[in-house]
């Protein structure tokens, strides 16, 4: 216990880095990631504008950066990284890698979504005259808002994970301090406090996410 | 009011022989009519109807609704068209997400009504004409089929459109609710002169609303008539597909093998108001329709 108590500042330290990581990535993601989510869903061979093409390409850029290993991608972009943040080290360095992994992930989710709302109100908004992005802001978007924010709870909890492995490049964080004291230094407490730290806060998290897609979801009856 | 002139529809999908889903329709519908689609699953009708906004551009043909070449409209234009054409559907097709008024409001959002309030005081407007009113505040999940497909015309209504385009509205609906709706559909042909075209399969459903028929089938237009014909004695449809139709053959393949035929007996003869409108049975209890097809459609009545 002494040893946590002594530990406090990196404790808190990591703490801070870890919410800068997600603090920076998720909404980057979100907000990058959610027109491609709805460019790939209007795209879409059968979707609103048929673009196969372009969709051919676009989505086999979004599925080989989803399907790189992280450490390999956070190793792979070192030169970008360097060239945006100017350094290939630390929480900064880190943060490129992670944004640039959670866009098409988060992307994917929101095409998704979307494509799950099925077309009876996009018909009728056609029918009614509406523009494309009149669709996309008041009919998709609206009706997707539940799923939406389900999504950025499971982009930001697993985010959370993936930050732990920012350690390769002395990213920090507080999953990198477990494995930094609990794995190579033995020292089980500091793991231990660490983990339960990641633990509140990927509950506190999806509790919120929860909360707030529920509150946002009128399609079901009370 | 809308002028079909040799429209064609053919969907081509890879991998699949072309389909012509509409096949050199023409048609008229004259302004303030009630024009009655009607044929069997796959005829086409969908298509028709949804040739005449152009949900679906036809292959070739003309589409013209009042006095405007749909077809020979650019995209913003036809936009501006359509919100003198209002569409409800089977499915309703509202969004799920907003509350009614929004979803009525939503309609003149999209025809360019800029102020709130007065998109506001509009849709209260319009879901009273389908007094639908005390519902405003609540959300599609919480109503009925039935109210559901009002408010799907009040938000067609809103715009005040010339022209309300209706796919199967009632196929969801039990025979009481698809008499209320049907009823709201009447007095907005009545109050508001709009021009409506409803497509269905049930017989019942033209009988009760439409002012001319036209039978489709695999794409064509095989046989128009006024609607009055059905409740002339002795009136014989060319074609197969009509004298089907009338014969009420449908409702009979769908109350399943056992004919049942004590639960209905007598057409009660009940005012044909909003509240108890006289069809509300059908369907099902087909019987008490099924003797007056009988006379009417001569022998293909004594089907079963
Ligand atoms: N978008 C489409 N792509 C390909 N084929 C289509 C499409 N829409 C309709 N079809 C085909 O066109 C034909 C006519 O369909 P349509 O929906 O117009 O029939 P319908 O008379 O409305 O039938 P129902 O009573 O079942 O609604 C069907 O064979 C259908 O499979
Ligand atoms: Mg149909």
């Amino acid at each position: 216990m002494d040893l946590v108590i002594e530990r406090l500042p990196e404790i808190n330290q990591a703490m801070l880095e870890t919410f800068a990581m997600i603090g920076v990535a998720i909404p980057v993601a979100v907000l990058l990631g959610t027109p491609l989510g709805i460019w790939l869903f209007v795209h879409a061979p059968d979707g609103l504008a048929p673009r196969p093409r372009s969709h051919a390409i676009v989505s086999g850029v979004v599925n080989m950066i989803r399907s790189f290993p992280f450490l390999i991608l956070l190793i792979a972009i070192i030169p970008f990284t360097r060239f945006v943040v100017g350094t290939s080290v630390g929480t900064a360095a880190v943060i490129v890698p992670l944004t640039i992994n959670a866009i098409p992930y988060f992307a994917r989710l929101v095409e998704q979504n979307i494509t799950q709302l099925g077309s009876g109100a996009v018909e009728a908004s056609r029918a009614m005259g509406a523009t494309r992005g009149q669709i996309i802001r008041n009919v998709l978007l609206v009706d997707a808002k539940p799923g939406l924010i389900g999504s950025i709870t499971i982009t930001t909890v697993s985010f959370i994970s993936y930050s732990a492995m920012s350690g390769l490049v002395g990213g920090g964080g507080i999953g990198d301090l477990a494995i930094r004291y609990g794995y190579y230094r033995y020292e089980t407490p500091t793991m231990i406090a660490a983990i339960v730290l990641m633990v509140l806060l990927v509950t506190l998290v999806q509790f919120a996410g929860t909360r707030l897609a529920r509150a946002s979801d009128r399609r079901v009856t009370a | 009011m809308i002028s079909l002139s040799h429209v064609s529809t053919t969907f081509a999908a890879r991998g699949h022989e072309p389909l012509t889903a509409v096949d050199d329709v023409s048609l008229e519908v004259p302004r303030g009519s009630i024009q009655g689609i009607i044929g069997f699953s796959g005829a086409g009708k969908s298509t028709l109807l949804r040739n005449i906004n152009l949900l679906e551009r036809p292959t070739s043909g003309q589409v013209s609704v009042a006095g405007t070449e749909l077809t020979g409209l650019d995209d913003a234009a036809l936009r501006r068209a359509r919100h003198q054409i209002g569409m409800i559907f089977q499915g309703f097709n509202l969004v799920n997400n907003l509350s009614v008024a929004q979803n009525v409001e939503l309609s003149l959002k999209f025809a360019g009504v800029k102020d709130r309030r007065e998109r506001l005081r509009r849709a209260a407007e319009a879901l009273e004409i389908v007094d639908i009113t005390d519902k405003a505040s609540v959300y599609p999940a919480q109503l009925s089929g039935g109210q559901k497909q009002r408010v799907a015309i009040a938000r067609a209504l809103a715009t005040k459109p010339e022209v309300l385009l209706c796919d199967e509205p009632t196929s969801a609906l039990d025979p009481f609710t698809t008499a209320t709706v049907l009823q709201y559909l009447a007095d907005v042909n009545r109050e508001f002169g709009i021009t409506v075209v409803i497509v269905t399969h049930e017989m019942e459903v033209i009988k009760a609303l439409a002012d001319n028929v036209a039978v489709m089938e695999d794409g064509r237009v095989v046989e128009e008539f006024p609607a009055s014909e059905l409740r002339r004695e002795g009136f014989n449809p060319r074609t197969s597909i009509g004298k089907y139709l009338l014969s009420d053959g449908i409702r009979l393949d769908r109350s399943g093998p056992a004919a049942h035929g004590s639960e209905s007996g007598e057409q009660k003869s009940g005012q044909s108001t909003r509240r108890s409108p006289q069809h509300a049975e059908s369907q099902d209890q087909g019987q008490t329709r099924r003797s007056e097809h009988a006379a009417l459609a001569g022998s293909a009545g004594g089907v079963r």
